[in-house]
C-alpha cells in the first residue's frame, strides 16, 4: 500500500497496517526531521522491522537531492540476513511502483569467514585461520613476491578484484551473504573486498554492531560514513553490554605465555632483517620520528585491527623516542609481560583504578603512561614492517598491546580487577586480569556525535527512561508503544507452586530442592501432553540446565517428555546448538512436535524467533538474575550508583526482567499468531520485580493469572489454546481498529482521526 | 535360569514375523576382576555361572505363568543379558591415583531369535527315560517347535522337533516328593522328558505346551484347506500381510470376508480379485510412508540391578540395535568391520555395554584408563569422528536465518581476550574438552535429529543384526546421493517465514487429501453432523451457486435448440412407468409422514431398532457382494465357474430364506417396513436366480 506520512509518501510492502506501525513511522519521521536521535520500544509481532525499513527508505526517495544513507546493526548474522530477506521484499514492491529510480544498493557486510568464495581458503577451520589463510594470499608483499615468482600462491578472486578496480562495482540490488557469494562466483571477484568496497556507495548498509560500537573495527570499515546517515540499533536492549565489551580487555597466563612467544618470534625477525635488509627498519625509524606512526593509506587487503581506544581519545603526536627503535619496543613489551605475569600471582582479589594500576607499572617496570598509550600503534607499524601475515598466531601480544593502550589512555569509567580463580570454581586456579569499562556512554558516543540521527529500537526497553542515562544522550523522540490486538492472543501467567502446591523458584536456597526440580518437571509433562507443535524452555543458566536436565533423565521425567515431543537442547557448542535448531523447527514444520531446552542470555535466546508453530508455549523456568557475587558486575553496580544514581537492585532486577521479557517475547510474530507464556517462579509475583516486565506483557497478565499453581495453569492452557485454535477473523471486533486498510488510512487522515489514534 | 523376554514384545504388535529359522545361542562369559581387557569364556560349564542364574531369575516367579507367555506375544528379536559386577570394596591402588571402580565384567548371555507369538526359554535337563541323569542344556519352546540345546556343545543330545509330532504331555505334580518333570510324547510312540529346575519352571513351560497342542488340533483341518487355496494362488508374505492389515482396518470387510471365505462360498483368491484396486492402493501407500522411530530414546539402555549382588543387566533388541547403529555411526562402522572377523556379535556388545556402563558412571579418569588398555573400547568412548564430519557438512545447509555459527568470530570481533571474560552472565567453560566425556545433552540432540530423519531400514524385513546393519548402511550410501534441491526449498522457506501473513490476502494452502480408511464408521459418526448442519438452511444454498447464470442460460439454450433439431420425438419418460413410480412415491411418502410425524430427516433405516438395522446393512453389503461374483462369473465358461456360480446361488437362496426369516419374526408395525426395504433386495436375488435357473435349464437343454 502507498500512503502519506505527513509530507513523505510511504511505500509499504503489505495491503494492510498495523496502527501501531503506523504511528510508529510517524514518530520516526519526526526524529528524522528534527535529525536527532530516538528512542522506541515496539512489542514484537508487530513488524517492527519492515515498519523502519520502508519509511527509512521512503524517507530517501522522498528527498532525492539528498538521500540519507541507512546503516542498520543487527546482533547477529542471521538476523542481518532476516533484515536483508525483508528488505528484498521491500525493494521488489518500491521499483513495482516507481520504476528504476526506486532502484537502491543494500548489501550485508560479514567477516571473510561468512564471505569468501575461494575453497583453498575456505578448508581452514576456524575463523581466525580464514582470516590468515587469505592475508597469506592477498598481502601486498606476497602479492609482490608472486609477481616475481610464480609459485607464490595468491588468491584467483582477489587478482581479478584488483585488476577489475575501479570497473568492480555491484550493480543496485539487495544483496544477502549469500547473493554476494553469487555473485563473487560469477563474476569472478572477491566478494569480501568488493562488499568492503561498496560500503561507501551502499544505500542501506547492513552490518554487526561490533562495525559501528568496537573502535578496533569501526576504525577500518564505519571510518567513511557520511554524516548524513541514519543509524538503526535494533534490538537494542543489550546494547549497553555491546559498548562496555566492546572497551574490556582480559590478560589470563594463556595469554602472556603466548605473548612471551610472539616477543621471541619477532626478536627473531628482527635479528633476520638486520641482516638481510637492515635498511628496512631504518626506513621504519626513519618515519616514526617523523610522526608517520601509520598515516599514509595502505592497500585494502593489509588493513589491520585499529587502535582500541576511541578515535576522539588518540593524541595526533609522534611515537615516543624510547621505543622508536624495534628492540627497545621489544623490551618495554617483555618488561610488560614480566610485570603482568607478576600482578596474576596473587592470592587475593585485587581492584584498582587504571591510574593507579599505570602508576604501579611506572614504579615497578619504568614504563610511563604515554608509552603505554603508544604500544598499540608501535606494535601495528612493527609487524609492517616485518611483514607478517600469519596474524591469527600474534593475537596475545596484539592483546597485551591493546591492554596497554587503554590502560594508558583512559583514566575514569573503568577498573583492572585481579582474580585467582573463579568464585564459583574455587578449586580451579585460573588468574585472570581483566581491564573492564563500566560506562557503557563511552564506546557509543562517537556514534552519537558523528552521525545526525540514531535510531535504538527493541521489544523490550522498559524502563524506556534508564536507556538515556546509560548511554547518555538526549533523545528528541522516546516512545513506548501499545499493541492491539484483534483478540487476546498472547496469555503470560505467573507460575507460583507447583501441583503439590509447594513454592517453585530458582533462589539460592531453593535451587537444588529436589521438589523444584519434580515440580518444573511436572509442569513441562502436563504441558507437552496438551500444547501442538514447539515448546521453548529457557533456564537461568547453563550449569542449571544441566543439573535439571540429569535429574529429570534420572527420574524418567524426561522419559515421559519425549513420549509427546522430541527434545532438543542449546549447548555450549554454537555449531550443535544450530544443528539442533534447525531440527527443532523440521519437527515443528512436521508435525511431530518439540521441546528445545535453552537458556537466557544464551545465543538462541538472543536472537532466534520462535513464532508461529515454532513456539506456542514458553515456559521461563527462574528469574535470570546475573552472578551477583561477580567482582566486575559489583565493580560496574558500584559505578553506576556513583555516576547514574542508579540503586544496586533496581539494576540488577531491570537486567533479569529485561531477560526475561526477551525469551518470552519471541513467541509472536503477528496479530495472527498466538502462544502462552510462563513465568514460573514465585517471585515473578512481587510487584517490584513484575512490573518491570514491559507493558505490553503486563497489560495481557490477569490478576487471576499472578499466583497459579500447575493445575491451574493447565486448565487456562487448555482453555485458551481452544479459543485460538477458532477460525481467525482478521477484521476484529468492535472497538478500535488493528488492521488498516489503505481506505481507512486515507478516511483517518481526512476528518484528522489519525491523531486521535496515535494517543 | 529362567529368561522371559515379555517387557520388550509388547509394543511389537505385528503377528507375522519373517519366516526365519529359530536360532538359539548360548553363551557365557567370565571376565576376572584383575584381567582386562576381557577375557571371554565361552561355553563354560553351568555350574560357573550359577551364582547369576540364581540373580537374574527372579523375573517370573512373581507373575502367573500363562501371563507372561502371552504377552510376549510378538515377533523376534535378539536378547542380550549382560552381567557387570562391580566387586566391592573399590580397591585403591598406587598405580590409579582416583578412584576407579573395578569392574568385573561378568557376563552370561543368552541370545535369542525368534518369530511369530509367543516363546519360552528355560534351563532343563533332557533325559530319555525317567532314570537317565540327563543333559543340561536350555530348553526353547515356541508355536512350531520345541528346541533343547544342550550346555556342551559337541553333546549330540541337540533337539528340535515340532509340536505337529507331539501327541500330548504328562507332568508331575507339585508336592510329590519326584523332581518337575514334563513328558511329550510323540506320534510315533516315543517320548520327550526334561527335567527343571523348579515348579514354576514347569508350569510356564506345561501351560505353554498344552496352549500350543490345543491349538494345533483346531488348525489342523483349517491348515489343510489353507493349503488348498494356496494351490491355486501363491502368496508372498508381503501380500498376505496387507490383505490381514486390510481386514482389520475395515470392520466390514472383515465380516464379508468371514462370512464368504470362512464359509466356503468364496476363495480367498475370489474375494480379492474383485478389490484389486484397495490392494494397489494400499500397496503404494505402503512404500511411502513407514512407521518412523519412537520419541522416546530407546538407545539409552539402563543398566537393571537385582539390589542384592552386583551386577547389572543390559538388554537389547534389534530396535535398540538399529537405533543404536543410526545414532553412533562409529559404533556401526566398528559393528562392521570387527564382527564376525575379529569377534562374535556377542563379544562385541558386552563391550559395548561395558562402554555404556562407564561412561554411566561419570568417571572420565575410569574411561580412559580402560580405554588406553583397550583399543576397541576406547571406539565406544571416544568421540564420534564420522558424527563431527557430518556435522560440518550439515551445517553449510542449515537455514541461514538461524545460523548462529556464523555470528562465531565475525570479523575482527570476537578476539580471544577481548571482551569481559568473568562477568555475572557469563557462563565458565568447565570441560576441558576430555575426548572420552559424552554428555547427556549431545545424546539427547542426535536421538531427536536421528528420529527426525526417519527409519530407513524395516527391522522386522531383516532377520539379523549384521542384516540390520549393512541395510543401514546401503541406505546410507543411497541417501548421500540425494541431497540436491534441498537449497531451493530452503530458501523459499526463508521468504516465506519473512513476510507477515496476516497483512497480506491470503494464499491457498495445499490440502492434503482425506484418507478414511473404515468408510462405514467414518460416516456413521459424521451423519449426525451433517444432519445437524443441514437444518442451517443457509447451507444448502449455496451448493446452487456453484453454476453462474451464464452457464444455466447456455445449457438451456442448447436443449431447446437440440430439441428444434431434432423433435421431440421420444418421450423423456414412458408415461406409465412415471405414473407408476408417481404412485408408488406417493403412496411411501404418505406413510413415512404418517409414521414419523414431523421429522423428515431421519431415514427410514434409523426408525428401526438398531440391531435389525444392522442386520438388514449386513444382508445388503452380502447380497452385492454375492451378486457382483454371481454376475462376473457369466458367461459360464469353464467347470470351475460353473461350480462357482453354484456355490453362490446356494448362498443366495440362503440368504433369501434369511430374509423371509427375518421378516416373519417381526412384529407387525415394523414388519412393513422392513419388508419395504428387503423388497429390492428380494427382487435382485429373484433376478439371478431366475437368471441361473434359465442358464440352467438351456445348458441341459444343449447337453440333452
Amino acid at each position: 500500500m502507498i500512503f502519506k506520512v505527513e509530507d513523505v509518501t510511504v511505500y509499504f510492502p503489505y495491503d494492510n497496517i498495523y496502527p501501531e506501525q503506523y504511528s510508529y513511522m510517524v514518530e520516526l519521521k519526526r526524529a528524522l526531521d528534527a535529525k536527532g536521535h530516538c528512542l522506541l520500544e515496539m512489542p514484537t509481532g508487530t513488524g517492527k522491522t519492515i515498519a523502519l525499513l520502508s519509511l527509512i527508505t521512503s524517507y530517501a526517495l522522498s528527498k532525492p537531492l539528498n538521500p540519507v544513507k541507512l546503516i542498520y546493526c543487527t546482533r547477529t548474522v542471521h538476523e542481518m540476513e532476516k533484515t536483508l530477506a525483508e528488505l528484498k521484499l521491500l525493494h521488489n514492491y518500491q521499483t513495482l511502483h516507481l520504476g528504476p529510480a526506486a532502484k537502491i544498493l543494500a548489501i550485508g557486510l560479514s567477516s571473510r569467514k561468512n564471505l569468501c568464495v575461494n575453497s583453498m581458503v575456505l578448508a581452514a577451520e576456524n575463523r581466525d585461520s580464514v582470516d590468515a589463510a587469505c592475508r597469506k594470499r592477498t598481502a601486498s608483499w606476497v602479492r609482490a613476491l608472486a609477481a616475481e615468482n610464480p609459485n607464490v600462491e595468491t588468491c584467483d578472486f582477489f587478482e581479478n578484484y584488483e585488476k577489475a578496480a575501479s570497473e568492480a562495482l555491484l550493480p543496485p540490488g539487495v544483496y544477502t551473504l549469500q547473493d554476494l557469494r553469487a555473485f563473487g562466483k560469477q563474476k569472478g571477484w572477491c566478494p569480501y573486498f568488493l562488499a568492503r568496497h561498496m560500503v561507501q556507495f551502499a544505500n542501506v548498509v547492513v552490518y554487526s554492531y561490533q562495525y559501528l560500537l568496537d573502535p578496533k573495527v569501526a576504525g577500518i570499515i564505519s571510518k567513511e560514513m557520511q554524516k548524513e546517515s541514519v543509524v538503526v540499533f535494533d534490538e537494542a536492549h543489550n546494547i549497553d553490554n555491546v559498548c562496555i565489551e566492546a572497551l574490556s580487555v582480559s590478560v589470563r597466563r594463556q595469554t602472556l605465555e603466548g605473548a612471551t612467544r610472539n616477543l621471541n618470534r619477532i626478536n627473531q625477525e628482527i635479528e633476520r632483517f638486520k641482516t638481510t635488509d637492515a635498511g628496512r627498519l631504518r626506513a621504519e625509524y626513519a618515519r616514526l620520528v617523523e610522526g608517520l606512526a601509520l598515516r599514509g593509506n595502505l592497500p585494502i587487503a593489509d588493513a589491520w585491527l585499529s587502535n582500541p581506544a576511541l578515535p576522539d581519545d588518540i593524541l595526533k603526536e609522534a611515537v615516543p623516542g624510547n621505543i622508536r627503535r624495534a628492540e627497545h619496543f621489544v623490551h618495554v613489551l617483555h618488561r610488560l609481560v614480566l610485570y603482568l605475569r607478576g600482578r596474576l600471582d596473587t592470592e587475593n582479589v585485587e581492584k584498582e583504578g587504571p591510574v593507579n594500576f599505570v602508576a604501579s607499572i611506572n614504579a615497578h617496570a619504568g614504563i610511563d603512561q604515554k608509552t603505554l598509550k603508544f604500544c598499540y600503534d608501535r606494535l601495528h607499524s612493527l609487524m609492517m614492517t616485518l611483514e607478517i601475515t600469519d596474524t591469527d598466531d600474534f593475537l596475545h601480544i596484539q592483546t597485551i598491546c591493546d591492554f596497554a593502550t587503554l590502560v594508558g589512555t583512559y583514566t575514569r569509567g573503568f577498573s583492572i580487577i585481579i582474580e585467582p580463580f573463579d568464585e564459583r570454581m574455587p578449586h580451579i586456579p585460573d588468574p585472570v586480569l581483566q581491564l573492564s569499562c563500566h560506562d557503557a556512554s563511552l564506546a557509543i558516543k562517537p556514534v552519537f556525535d558523528r552521525f545526525q540521527s540514531v535510531v535504538i529500537t527493541s521489544g523490550t526497553l522498559s524502563p524506556i527512561d534508564l536507556y538515556p542515562r546509560l548511554l547518555n544522550f538526549h533523545p528528541v523522540v522516546s516512545r513506548s508503544f501499545k499493541i492491539s490486538l484483534t483478540r487476546d492472543c498472547i496469555c503470560p501467567m505467573v507460575l507460583t507452586r507447583g501441583s503439590d502446591q509447594l513454592p517453585v523458584s530458582t533462589k539460592f536456597d531453593m535451587r537444588s530442592d529436589p521438589g523444584v526440580a519434580r515440580n518444573y518437571g511436572k509442569l513441562l509433562v502436563e504441558m507437552v501432553s496438551i500444547v501442538p507443535d514447539g515448546i521453548v524452555c529457557f533456564f537461568v543458566s547453563y550449569s542449571y540446565m544441566d543439573e535439571i536436565i540429569a535429574t529429570w533423565n534420572d527420574s524418567g521425567i524426561l522419559k515421559e517428555i519425549m513420549q509427546h515431543k522430541l527434545v532438543f537442547i542449546e549447548t555450549q557448542d554454537v555449531v550443535e546448538t544450530t544443528l539442533a535448531l534447525d531440527n527443532y523447527r523440521k519437527a515443528c514444520d512436521c508435525g511431530r512436535g518439540a521441546v528445545f531446552f535453552s537458556v537466557a542470555r544464551g545465543k538462541v535466546a538472543e536472537g532466534i524467533d520462535f513464532d508461529r508453530h515454532y513456539g506456542r508455549l514458553v515456559i521461563m523456568f527462574g528469574v535470570p538474575f546475573q552472578y551477583t557475587l561477580s567482582k566486575i558486575l559489583l565493580a560496574r553496580l558500584e559505578y553506576l550508583r556513583d555516576t547514574f544514581q542508579i540503586k544496586e537492585g533496581d539494576f540488577l532486577t531491570f537486567d533479569a526482567l529485561r531477560q526475561a521479557a526477551q525469551c518470552v517475547g519471541r513467541v509472536i510474530r503477528s496479530k495472527a499468531d498466538y502462544g502462552m507464556m510462563i513465568f514460573a517462579d514465585k517471585r515473578y509475583s512481587r510487584h517490584d520485580k513484575r512490573s518491570k516486565l514491559p507493558g505490553w506483557i503486563l497489560s495481557h497478565l490477569r490478576d487471576a493469572h499472578l499466583n497459579l499453581s500447575t493445575d491451574m495453569a493447565l486448565h487456562i492452557a487448555r482453555e485458551f489454546l481452544r479459543k485460538m485454535a477458532q477460525p481467525y477473523d482478521k477484521s476484529g471486533s468492535s472497538g478500535r481498529k488493528t488492521l488498516l486498510s489503505q481506505e481507512d488510512l486515507e478516511k483517518m487522515s481526512n476528518d484528522g482521526s489519525i491523531n486521535e489514534m496515535l494517543y | 535360569m529362567v529368561v522371559v523376554h515379555s517387557d520388550y514384545g509388547r509394543n511389537l504388535t505385528n503377528e507375522a514375523g519373517s519366516m526365519m529359522d529359530p536360532m538359539f545361542m548360548e553363551a557365557s562369559l567370565f571376565v576376572a576382576s584383575e584381567s582386562l581387557p576381557l577375557e571371554v569364556l565361552m561355553s563354560g560349564p553351568c555350574s560357573q555361572v550359577d551364582p547369576i542364574e540364581a540373580s537374574s531369575g527372579s523375573i517370573s516367579p512373581s507373575r502367573s505363568p500363562s501371563r507372561s507367555v502371552d504377552s510376549s506375544a510378538a515377533q523376534g528379536f535378539i536378547a542380550v543379558r549382560l552381567l557387570l559386577e562391580v566387586v566391592p570394596p573399590f580397591r585403591r591402588t598406587s598405580t590409579q591415583p582416583i578412584s576407579l571402580p573395578r569392574l568385573c565384567l561378568n557376563c552370561r548371555a543368552t541370545m535369542t531369535m525368534m518369530m511369530l507369538s509367543g516363546h519360552v526359554t528355560k534351563r532343563a535337563k533332557y533325559k530319555t527315560s525317567v532314570k537317565d541323569s540327563g543333559t543340561s542344556g536350555a530348553l526353547r519352546l515356541n508355536e512350531q517347535k520345541l528346541m533343547f540345546m544342550p550346555d556342551n556343545r559337541n553333546s549330540s543330545t541337540k533337539l528340535a522337533v515340532e509340536f505337529k509330532s507331539i501327541q500330548g504331555h504328562k507332568y508331575t505334580k507339585e508336592g510329590s516328593n519326584k523332581p518337575p518333570l514334563i513328558n511329550l510324547s510323540n506320534t510315533q510312540g516315543g517320548s520327550y522328558i526334561f527335567e527343571f529346575d523348579n515348579y514354576s519352571d514347569l508350569h510356564v513351560c506345561r501351560d505353554f505346551v498344552s496352549k500350543i497342542l490345543e491349538k494345533s488340533k483346531d488348525t489342523s483341518s483349517v491348515a489343510s484347506e489353507k493349503a488348498a487355496v494356496k494351490h491355486d494362488e501363491q502368496l508372498s508374505a508381503a501380500e498376505m500381510q496387507l490383505r490381514i492389515k486390510l481386514l482389520q482396518e475395515d470392520s466390514e470387510l472383515q465380516k464379508l470376508h468371514q462370512q464368504f471365505v470362512g464359509g466356503n462360498i468364496l476363495t480367498e483368491a475370489e474375494f480379492w480379485a474383485a478389490r484389486k484396486k484397495l490392494l494397489d492402493n494400499d500397496s503404494s501407500r505402503n512404500s511411502n510412508q513407514r512407521v518412523g522411530f519412537k520419541s522416546v530414546m530407546i538407545s539409552d539402555i539402563r543398566p537393571l540391578t537385582d539390589g542384592q549382588t552386583n551386577k547389572v543387566t543390559f538388554s537389547l533388541t534389534p530396535e535398540i540395535i538399529l537405533q543404536i547403529f543410526a545414532e553412533k555411526p562409529a559404533v556401526h562402522r566398528a559393528f562392521l568391520n570387527l564382527v564376525p572377523k575379529k569377534m562374535t556379535e556377542m563379544e562385541f556388545w558386552t563391550k559395548y555395554c561395558r562402554a555404556e556402563y562407564l561412561n554411566r558412571t561419570k568417571n572420565v579418569h575410569a574411561a580412559a584408563a580402560e580405554a588406553a588398555e583397550d583399543e576397541e573400547l576406547a571406539l565406544f568412548l571416544k568421540e564420534d569422528d564420522i558424527l563431527a564430519t557430518e556435522v560440518r557438512k550439515k551445517i553449510r545447509r542449515v537455514d541461514p536465518t538461524l545460523d548462529m555459527e556464523a555470528d562465531e568470530g565475525d570479523d575482527y570481533s570476537h578476539l580471544p581476550d577481548h571482551g569481559i571474560f568473568r562477568d555475572g552472565c557469563k557462563e565458565l567453560n568447565e570441560s576441558q574438552h576430555d575426548i572420552y566425556r559424552r554428555t547427556l545433552l549431545q545424546d539427547l540432540n542426535r536421538h531427536a535429529a536421528v528420529v527426525l530423519e526417519g527409519r530407513t531400514v524395516d527391522v522386522e524385513m531383516e532377520d539379523n543384526t549384521k542384516a540390520v546393519a549393512e541395510a543401514l548402511a546401503r541406505s546410507k550410501q543411497g541417501k548421500e546421493g540425494a541431497d540436491g534441491n534441498e537449497n531451493e526449498e530452503r530458501l523459499d522457506r526463508v521468504s516465506r517465514s519473512t513476510t507477515l501473513e496476516d497483512l497480506q490476502p491470503p494464499h491457498s494452502l495445499p490440502l492434503a487429501p482425506l484418507s478414511i480408511k473404515d468408510a462405514r464408521d467414518y460416516f456413521d459418526s459424521q451423519q449426525a453432523n451433517a444432519l445437524k448442519n443441514s437444518r442451517d438452511p443457509s447451507g444448502k444454498m449455496e451448493s446452487l451457486g456453484s453454476l453462474s447464470t451464464q452457464e444455466a442460460y447456455g445449457s438451456v439454450r442448447d436443449a431447446i435448440s437440440e430439441m428444434k433439431a431434432m423433435g421431440v420425438s421420444v418421450p423423456i419418460i414412458n408415461p406409465e412407468v412415471a405414473l407408476k413410480v408417481f404412485n408408488g412415491l406417493t403412496h411411501s411418502i404418505s406413510s413415512i409422514k404418517y409414521n414419523h410425524g414431523k421429522n423428515p430427516w431421519e431415514s427410514v433405516v434409523d426408525r428401526l431398532p438398531t440391531a435389525i438395522k444392522e442386520k438388514l446393512l449386513q444382508h445388503w453389503t452380502c447380497i452385492q457382494e454375492l451378486l457382483k461374483h454371481f454376475w462376473s462369473s457369466y458367461p459360464i465358461t469353464t467347470p470351475y465357474l460353473y461350480a462357482k456360480v453354484s456355490r453362490l446361488k446356494g448362498a443366495m437362496s440362503n440368504i433369501y430364506r434369511q430374509l423371509e426369516e427375518m421378516k416373519a419374526s417381526l412384529q407387525s408395525d415394523l414388519r412393513h417396513q422392513v419388508s419395504l426395504l428387503v423388497r429390492p433386495m428380494q427382487q435382485a436375488l429373484d433376478a439371478a436366480i431366475q437368471h441361473h435357473d434359465a442358464d440352467l435349464q438351456k445348458r441341459s437343454a444343449k447337453s440333452g
